[in-house]
């Protein structure tokens, strides 16, 4: 039951776990988003600044989760931003698990959170506005 | 830095005193106690013995008694296999009664078990962990062959009323077997008071070393070997004995039932002082089991914060959690949601394990660091309510 020490996670986790990016709400948005596992009962809300052209400004998260889900949703805070909306979608797990230094295969399933929540914000982000984020580019 | 270890229900460090009366095993005194032809073997059995009876008198059973395994996984193994195999093939039928929160060397043995046609009944407990013991005695059957209910358990320390239990088994001439792991050097055990007729300890949790352990069998008993061979134990236990290992169960179970009384009084005020300090400083805290179990024993959960994560908030401490994310239970610990516990809870949960080692100091540093964790968690943590899985945020057009 015990969780192994500073080896069983990377630094790059740990730093997020311990100094967590872009913690809390953008205020008012449309692309907000709660997922829940519901194996292990983690959540990540996950909402974003977008601009007329499609392309997220600002990104911020909160979490109710273990140290991997913390850094992983942390770690999409900061990949996103800058992004286009299908950039965005198209962001995988394995993108955010490896930008974190990768993570012990029993802490993979946590990363997938930040996946689901990224498409699940811009979802609504695009029912809620009917902005597919693609017409503005053009 | 070392973290200060609050883990003592997973295991103990080896007390100097012990492994300085295991030391001459490895080396002068290494003989085989079945090599009965020379002095080597002779001195070796000779000890062996004595530790078994000191093992019997702390137990109240007697040395013929007590038989020596690798610990607490293989008595229990020994215990449930041992009896029920011998029943079903003497009779063509067994029944076991065990109950929800028992260790998973208990329960995983119960589900092989059943698939080898043993009949189980798996009881449940209150909200505190305690198992009924009249339902203990409803569950009984003609051919129940052996009811199991620990002592004591490992994650919240609620202590079953097992000399009750006791009572109704003999009544009704089915034998008890108890785990005693946690519960040996932290309240009384005497197999006569308990009325069990089997029961299974480990020198690991007692600071002795790991890898030994052993099993009371009441004389009456008949057990199914398990290990064949060389039919040391009498016929019971194959394998050449762990003679250091045996001396420093002994020894170590000996320094437990010395001081057992002023350091468990000890380690409860430690503990006490632990749960007014969580309660006084931290909000939406809540005590998993009962307030007057193991001493040494508090299982917290710390709502809106999973437990691993505060587990690495709290990093000059080694402590361990129920959380899902830590143990390999998607839904979090089985035994906080035995209590009727949400995973939430149960995902929240951390537990304190105190031992000799452990000071008001430590208890205090915890409190502080912990009040800090839990405050900087929860400012991370979503404040709604969970969102069931397929549901869509209400659409608003603008």
């Amino acid at each position: 039951m015990s969780v192994s020490g500073p080896a069983f996670y990377s630094a790059t986790v740990l730093d997020h776990f311990e100094n967590p990016r872009n913690v809390g709400d953008v205020p008012g948005s449309a692309a907000v988003a709660t997922v829940e596992n519901m194996d292990c009962g983690d959540r990540v809300r996950l909402s974003l600044r977008i601009n007329d052209s499609g392309i997220i400004l600002e990104a911020r998260f909160r979490t109710f989760g273990c140290v991997a889900a913390i850094a992983a949703s942390s770690m999409t805070t900061e990949m996103v931003v800058g992004l286009d909306l299908e950039s965005a979608v198209a962001l995988t797990d394995l993108q955010v698990a490896a930008a974190l230094g990768g993570l012990p295969p029993s802490k993979v399933h946590c990363s997938v959170l930040a996946e689901r929540v990224i498409r699940k914000a811009i979802e609504n982000f695009r029912f809620v506005t009917g902005r597919s984020g693609e017409e503005e580019r053009q | 830095m070392t973290p200060i270890y609050m883990d003592h229900h997973a295991t103990t460090p080896v007390a100097p005193e012990v492994v300085q009366a295991m030391l001459p095993y490895f080396t002068m005194e290494f003989g085989n106690p079945a090599s009965s032809t020379h002095s080597f073997g002779q001195r070796a059995a000779q000890d062996v013995e004595r530790a078994r009876e000191v093992v019997a008198g702390i137990l109240g059973a007697r040395a013929r008694e007590v038989l020596f395994t690798s610990g607490a996984t293989e008595s229990n193994n020994l215990a449930l296999r041992g009896v029920a195999e011998e029943a079903l093939e003497r009779r063509g039928s067994a029944h076991l009664v065990t109950c929800a929160i028992e260790h998973k060397s208990i329960l995983d043995t119960v589900e092989d078990l059943q698939r080898r046609g043993v009949a189980v009944t798996i009881l449940p407990t209150d909200e505190h962990g305690f198992v009924a013991p009249e339902a203990v005695k409803q569950a009984l059957r003609s051919d129940t062959c052996l009811v199991s209910i620990q002592m004591a358990n490992s994650e919240i320390g609620t202590v079953q009323a097992v000399a009750t239990i006791g009572k109704l088994c003999g009544e009704a001439h089915v034998p008890l077997h108890t785990d005693a792991v946690q519960a040996l050097g932290r309240i009384p055990v005497d197999v006569q008071r308990l009325g069990v007729r089997l029961l299974s300890l480990s020198a690991h949790k007692v600071y002795g070393p790991k890898g030994v352990g052993a099993l009371y069998c009441h004389r009456r008993v008949r057990l199914r070997e398990q290990m064949t061979g060389g039919r040391q134990e009498r016929g019971r236990r194959s394998g050449t004995l762990n003679v250091p290992g045996i001396i420093g169960l002994a020894s170590a179970l000996q320094r437990a039932a010395a001081d057992r009384e002023p350091e468990m009084i000890r380690q409860a005020a430690l503990r006490d002082a632990l749960w007014v300090g969580i309660r006084e400083r931290i909000p939406d805290v809540m005590r998993n089991g009962a307030s007057d179990g193991l001493p040494n024993n508090l299982n917290v959960s710390f709502r809106h914060v999973e437990g691993e994560a505060l587990l690495m908030a709290v990093k000059k401490f080694a402590l361990s959690s129920g959380s899902a994310c830590t143990s390999d239970q998607p839904q979090g610990s089985y035994v906080i949601r035995a209590l009727g516990r949400s995973r939430e809870d149960a995902h929240s949960s951390i537990r304190f394990g105190l031992g000799c080692g452990n000071t008001l100091q430590h208890v205090e540093q915890l409190v502080e660091d912990l009040a800090a964790a839990v405050k900087r968690l929860r400012a991370l943590a979503p404040v709604e309510p969970p969102l069931p899985a397929t549901a869509t945020p209400a659409p608003v057009r603008r």
